[in-house]
């Protein structure tokens, strides 16, 4: 059974600039961001986006490496995510 | 909060081509990079981003100096857009107060941490609060003297673990903190005093129209502003990076309790700002959840 997952805003992340304080996380609301497996250039983890962002811009409050852009679409971008 | 099933992993290294538009830019005006040498988890960069923010909100760039006192955040001396006069330990706000005397039409504030501002300066400050000049400090409280190796300082709170109070802070043996923004409330050439937090987005947000108010302030010639801003500080606090919000708001926000201690003439109480606090909490988060924190 597969739902379509709305997003109204995305964001870019400088992944190189991570340091993997992990604030980000906990920090979004819809809880769309997850650590990654691989890792950067200096050896962090960094966070990754699936879909359902919103474009609220809490990452960017709390990134403290200044990480991230926030965007937010003109028509929300729709994606089928399974279940 | 509702969970969303996981979808695939969006490729976010580059900006959408069309049809999106930028809520937030990755960097403020002021500064010039992302790179510093700041922990991973500090908090200190988000208070600086709040600081530049403010400033360019208000159109008061190009009027900005800054006294610089010393700390971890002295880093940000050379990547931040702003003049900067580099104080001596803890004496940023006599350098503040005769940079505002020879230039009163300049934007004076400094920057401060705890140690250098509550343990090595305390006298310069409050004696700049109670002169009621025409400036604007901002202290970036972590209760540790974060950049030396996290040992205890005069806004530890009761009961926190640091280098040189393992067991905890004890009032029997190292005294009682100094709660440095309800002091200053108190003097009479203080126009404006409030304390913020960088713990989560809504405080961060909060923060922010502080740091307006109190330039604002400083504008309208009304007397003394004081932000003090708690930040986090994992590596002082011998703590995970993920739990640094939660401690603080935990261990020092239950304390140094966030809100404006003084506005308009007004002092506040405790029960005020704990009250104020919930309250504002709460809205933040509804706001947050509906997609973004209103101006």
């Amino acid at each position: 059974m597969n739902t379509i997952v709305r997003s109204r805003g995305t964001v870019t992340i400088d992944v190189e600039a991570c340091k993997g304080c992990e604030l980000c996380v906990p920090a979004c609301p819809p809880a769309v961001l997850t650590m990654s497996t691989p890792v950067n250039k200096k050896g962090y983890h960094y966070p990754e986006l699936h879909p359902g962002c919103t474009g609220c811009a809490a990452c960017l409050m709390v990134c403290p490496d200044y990480c991230f852009e926030v965007f937010r679409f003109e028509v929300p971008v729709e994606t089928e995510v399974e279940a | 909060m509702s969970t969303i099933p996981l979808g695939p992993v969006i490729d976010t290294s580059r900006a959408p081509a069309s049809g999106a538009r930028v809520v937030e830019p990755q960097l403020p005006q002021l500064l010039f990079t992302n790179t510093h040498h700041l922990c991973p988890g500090c908090g200190e960069p988000l208070a600086i981003r709040s600081l530049a923010e403010a400033l360019e909100d208000l159109g008061l760039v190009h009027t900005a100096i800054c006294a610089l006192g010393i700390g971890c955040y002295t880093s940000f001396g050379g990547t931040v857009d702003v003049e900067i006069v580099q104080a001596l330990h803890g004496r940023a706000p006599s350098l503040a107060t005769g940079i505002k005397r020879m230039r009163p039409d300049a934007t004076v504030f400094t920057l401060q941490g705890d140690g250098d501002m509550v343990n090595e300066g305390l006298q310069e400050v409050l004696h700049t609060a109670a002169r009621g000049e025409s400036v604007t400090c901002v202290l970036l409280n972590n209760g540790v003297f974060g950049e030396t190796g996290g040992h205890m300082t005069a806004t530890s709170v009761i009961g926190q673990r640091t280098k040189n109070t393992i067991d905890g802070r004890d009032a029997a043996y190292h005294g009682y903190p100094i709660l440095i923004g309800d002091l200053i409330a108190r003097l009479e050439g203080a126009a404006y005093v409030a304390r913020g937090s960088v713990h989560n987005a809504g405080s961060v947000a909060r923060t922010k129209k502080m740091l307006r108010r109190a330039f604002e302030t400083q504008r309208n010639r009304a007397g003394f502003s004081f932000v003090e801003i708690l930040t986090m500080c994992p590596t002082g606090w011998f703590i995970p990076t993920g739990e640094g919000p939660d401690y603080l708001s935990s261990t020092l926000g239950e304390v140094h309790l966030m809100g404006e201690l003084k506005a308009d003439g007004v002092i506040r109480t405790t029960e005020e700002l704990h009250a104020e606090n919930v309250r504002k909490a709460a809205e933040l988060d509804a706001q947050l959840a509906r997609g973004g924190i209103e101006d």
